[in-house]
């Protein structure tokens, strides 16, 4: 019997999708949706774990299991998962503020322990949910609801954040590039370890065209840097170079640097090029390198455990004594 | 040589004091099972600063460690011990007030420097001035005699010094005609790696043994029966290690693996130690980032079919409760483990209190019902952690099961079980749809358990979407329909209430008691002992004690009606009683302390008399 390969619509769910009409997470949804068929596996054998916010809705609307949790604790309870059924494909779906905010603390083990395990971070730059105060991805000065003279806080990179955590792949791309973001998807999914995935995503109603800069035809090309491995760094008719110093700057002329994605020093110089003002934005994989999982490192202790499990030998002890 | 003379005794009151460095609890550890080994009932009591090495030599850097052993079934560490050694001034001052009067004391000479009296606010020494005149003291030099002991050794003076806890021991072991051998074969496993320090330790713990029987000093040795125990094997056993076998145990009756997501936090953290030492029992162990990160872990790992546990004491419960929550919404099954020491915030780390009664019961938003077990004896960890256990993964619902300082850190006998006779779990995963359609209904009950199906990740057919929102009877889908959510409240709250637990049993001998004593968790020996203080006294008390503090018994009403006064002794101020009040209308009343140590039995004699006095 040839197994018919699936399709889109067998990942989705039967439940209404209750976003916006207008939000990026749609673009999100129909993109990974038409791209979960190529990991080859059933929707029973994945699993969609999320957090609180408007883009943790997102396993509602797939066929696959899915785990709708508490906010900021995707990856702790997506660790658990991972480590102990490493025969699923573990996804965490969170936004900004779910990711970068309450859930800053367990965002960066999960990093550093390199969970196996996909994380979609939709950043919109906002709080969609409770309704539009800022976010820790916001620009400075931004007004909000929470903030009417204009936030005063400094924003987190979410790139610069990963890297400095040390992750293993780190990558950004657009809700509206459908292409770029299901290459994006499938590197992300190939990747052994905890590959993190910044998704610009736009809030129509709370922060709409926070992107533009980056999608509009008239200023993208002057903006949007695409990183392709062992491809010169170039954007319109500029170029990624680097100083005197070695130091990377935008130019017009000059030897463009080449993109290598197992560089954690150059990756994390490209995410510096543009903070949130997005003028000179890459996008693309930053860092992708193979390094042990954290799951991986489990299960060896587990399988190098050759003692034999003698329950009975155990609750005895070394000093027993008998009374007859 | 003298010929000592040897008296036997029924039951005998130890407590080593010293300074947080001088080895006070190995000293004590190594004694108890010794004790263990000579066939005494025997129960513990380490009390210990939660700093690691507070200042030298000062009152609070004092650490001790108390043992009761007797020819008879004992229930409490004691109260009033019979014999103190204390390795300088400090741990002598600090331990005064709990001696007997005429208890016999064994002094460290050495340590009575200027210095060392004039940092616990002395100008005169105590063994001078009269202080101990109505105690039989007898001064030894133990650090100068351990560094003679050891002068052939190639070791520092330090090093030598540090020995002399082993004289110590051995002294005592001579005192109580102990045999060295197991203490000689834990000494060769701990310093397998330093022989000299190992030849060391050994000879000085000879030279305790011998100078007992050289020296005039001591006249008398003494000899406690074994007590008679019902048949079997038997071991010595603290709380928080008959917890994690109890979770071994649970986890391989139920056939799954046993995933444990816990961050340090005295007086936990043993648990944590304990279970990565068994990974070949098919054991995880994960040390989050957080508490937080502790049990989402866990309760990932229980959503994937593992047996998923946490490990914390009450500021990490605090932590917790969110993600139990959760547990309670998702209906997964989830073990929580608090170990309560003093509170609120920080409190009292390394000291024992049961104040978070309310917090395990009610400490969450909404109506959150959790199942809660508290067990009652160090040994009964074992058996309450496998109770937990059958109740979270039949039930499918999170369960906390509330330790103690006391109990996690206090030793005694323990029989270890037959492991045919515990029962086996049936994890009864979903395997496929059942729904009259053949769709698959998450939130389709049991109608007996009330429990709904555990479909983990990977069953064929089964994948469906739950989450921390309402969701609608059956089918699992998020709702926000009024009537649905007072059916999903009521239906969790029936669940807990319909956990099967075996009746409240009453021990009154006579029938016709009019006071019952009931309690919870580790006061379970001091009543005992009380009561039977009073019994003997030829009074009639009745006593009881909750194991499942939720649900209840179903006649725990009945059982408190059917008395005229009940007593609830608990180290809180009153949290059982409040409960017992609002729930059953009696009017229990409380006998609370919260001095971060377990209530004694004179102080329970007491108390119940008190009470007696009111009924008459």
């Amino acid at each position: 019997m040839t197994e018919i390969p699936l399709k889109a619509k067998d990942f989705k769910s039967d439940q209404e999708v209750r976003w916006c009409p207008g939000c990026g997470d749609y673009a999100i949804l129909a993109a990974v949706q038409s791209f979960l068929p190529e990991l080859g596996r059933t929707p029973d054998d994945i699993v969609f774990v999320s957090g609180i916010g408007c883009s943790s809705r997102f396993p509602y609307y797939l066929s696959t299991y899915g785990l709708h949790s508490i906010h900021g604790r995707a990856p702790a309870i997506a660790t658990g998962l991972s480590v102990t059924r490493p025969d699923l494909d573990v996804w965490v779906v969170t936004g900004d503020g779910d990711a970068l905010s309450i859930g800053g603390n367990h965002l960066i083990h999960a990093l550093r322990r390199n969970v196996d395990m996909t994380i979609l971070l939709f950043n919109n730059r906002i709080y969609g949910l409770t309704k539009g105060q800022y976010s820790p991805t916001s620009e400075p000065g931004k007004i909000t609801k929470s903030t009417p003279a204009g936030s005063v806080d400094r924003p987190f990179n979410p790139v610069s954040l990963a890297l400095g955590a040390e992750a293993t792949f780190v990558a950004r791309t657009i809700d509206s590039d459908r292409g770029h973001l299901i290459d994006v998807l499938r590197a992300a999914a190939e990747h052994e370890g905890t590959a993190l995935v910044e998704i610009y995503q736009n809030c129509n109603i709370f922060n709409d065209g926070a992107f533009d800069l980056v999608k509009n035809p008239q200023s993208r090309d002057e903006a949007l840097i695409r990183l392709v491995a062992g491809e010169p760094i170039t954007f319109g008719d500029r170029r990624v170079v680097r100083d005197a110093d070695g130091h990377l700057q935008v130019a017009d002329a000059g030897e463009p640097v080449v993109h290598d994605p197992t560089d954690l020093e150059l990756a994390f110089a490209l995410s510096r090029l543009s903070g949130s003002e997005l003028d000179h934005t890459p996008i693309g994989i930053f860092r992708q390198v193979s390094e042990p999982t954290y799951d991986a490192g489990v299960q060896q202790q587990v399988d190098d455990s050759a003692t034999e499990a003698d329950l009975r030998a155990l609750l005895t002890g070394p000093d027993p004594w008998a009374v007859s | 040589m003298v010929e000592n003379k040897t008296v036997r005794l029924d039951r005998v009151i130890v407590r080593f004091a010293g300074d947080s460095g001088d080895g006070m609890q190995l000293t004590g550890d190594r004694f108890t099972w010794e004790s263990a080994a000579n066939g005494n009932d025997l129960s513990t009591l380490p009390d210990f600063p939660a700093e690691i090495r507070a200042p030298q030599g000062t009152l609070p850097g004092v650490s001790a460690f108390q043992i009761h052993f007797a020819a008879h079934d004992i229930f409490t560490p004691g109260d009033s011990p019979d014999v103190l050694v204390a390795m300088n001034p400090a741990a002598l001052m600090a331990s005064l007030p709990l001696l007997k009067p005429g208890a016999e004391i064994i002094v460290n000479t050495d340590e009575f420097t200027k210095r060392n009296l004039t940092k616990i606010g002395l100008t005169a020494s105590p063994l001078d001035d009269g202080t101990l005149a109505n105690f039989s003291v007898h001064p030894v030099g133990l650090t100068s005699l351990t560094v003679e002991a050891l002068a052939g050794f190639d070791l520092g003076k330090k090093d030598a010094e540090r020995a002399k806890n082993m004289f110590a021991l051995g002294l005592l072991s001579w005192l109580y005609h102990r045999d060295l051998a197991a203490t000689e074969n834990f000494l060769g496993e701990k310093f397998a790696r330093k022989p000299e320090i190992l030849k060391a330790n050994i000879a000085a713990l000879h030279a305790g043994y011998n100078y007992g029987d050289t020296t005039e000093d001591f006249v008398v040795r003494y000899e406690v029966a074994p007590a008679p125990m019902p048949t079997g094997t038997y071991r010595n056993i603290s709380g928080n290690l008959a917890l994690s076998y109890g979770l071994i145990t649970a986890a391989r009756q139920a056939g799954i693996p046993l995933f444990l997501g816990s961050y340090p936090i005295t007086p936990a953290s043993d648990i944590l130690h304990e279970l990565s030492r068994h990974k070949n029992f098919n054991v995880t162990t994960f040390q989050a980032e957080d508490e937080i990160a502790g049990i989402g872990a866990a309760l990932g790992a229980a959503y994937g079919g593992a047996l998923g546990v946490t490990t914390t004491s009450g500021p990490g419960l605090a932590l917790k409760s969110e993600t139990i929550g959760l547990a309670v919404a998702l209906e997964v099954p989830l073990l929580v483990v608090d170990v309560q020491r003093g509170g609120p915030s920080t409190g009292l780390p390394t000291k024992t209190e049961q104040a978070d009664l309310l917090q395990a019961l009610y400490g969450r938003n909404g109506e959150s019902p959790v199942a809660v077990i508290a067990p009652k004896s160090p040994a009964d960890c074992f058996d309450a952690a496998i109770e937990a256990a059958r109740i979270a993964i039949t039930y499918r619902t999170p369960v906390l099961l509330l330790s103690d300082g006391y109990l996690a850190n206090g030793q005694e006998p323990w029989r270890i079980p037959d492991l045919d006779t515990v029962p086996a779990i049936d994890p009864a995963f979903a395997d496929g749809p059942n729904g009259e359609d053949g769709e698959f209904l998450p939130f389709l009950r049991d109608p007996h358990t009330l429990a709904r199906p555990w479909a983990i990740p990977g069953t064929p057919g089964l994948a469906h979407r739950i989450g921390g929102i309402e969701k609608a009877d059956r089918t699992g889908n998020i709702s926000y329909d009024p009537d649905n959510h007072d059916t999903m409240v009521r239906l969790r709250q029936a669940k807990i209430d319909g956990i099967d637990v075996p009746d409240l049993e009453v021990d009154d001998p006579t029938g016709d008691a009019e006071l019952l004593v009931i309690g919870w968790g580790s006061t379970f020996g001091p009543i005992t002992a009380g009561v039977r203080r009073v019994r003997k006294e030829g009074k009639k008390v009745a006593q009881a004690h909750l194991r499942h503090l939720s649900p209840m018994p179903r006649n725990t009403g009945e059982v408190l009606r059917s008395y005229r006064k009940v007593l609830v002794p608990e180290m809180n101020l009153g949290q059982l009683a409040l409960l017992l009040r609002g729930r059953y209308l009696v009017d229990a009343v409380g006998f609370n302390q919260v001095r971060g140590l377990p209530f004694n039995a004179p102080q329970m004699q007491d108390v119940i008399n008190e009470m007696l006095e009111e009924v008459r």
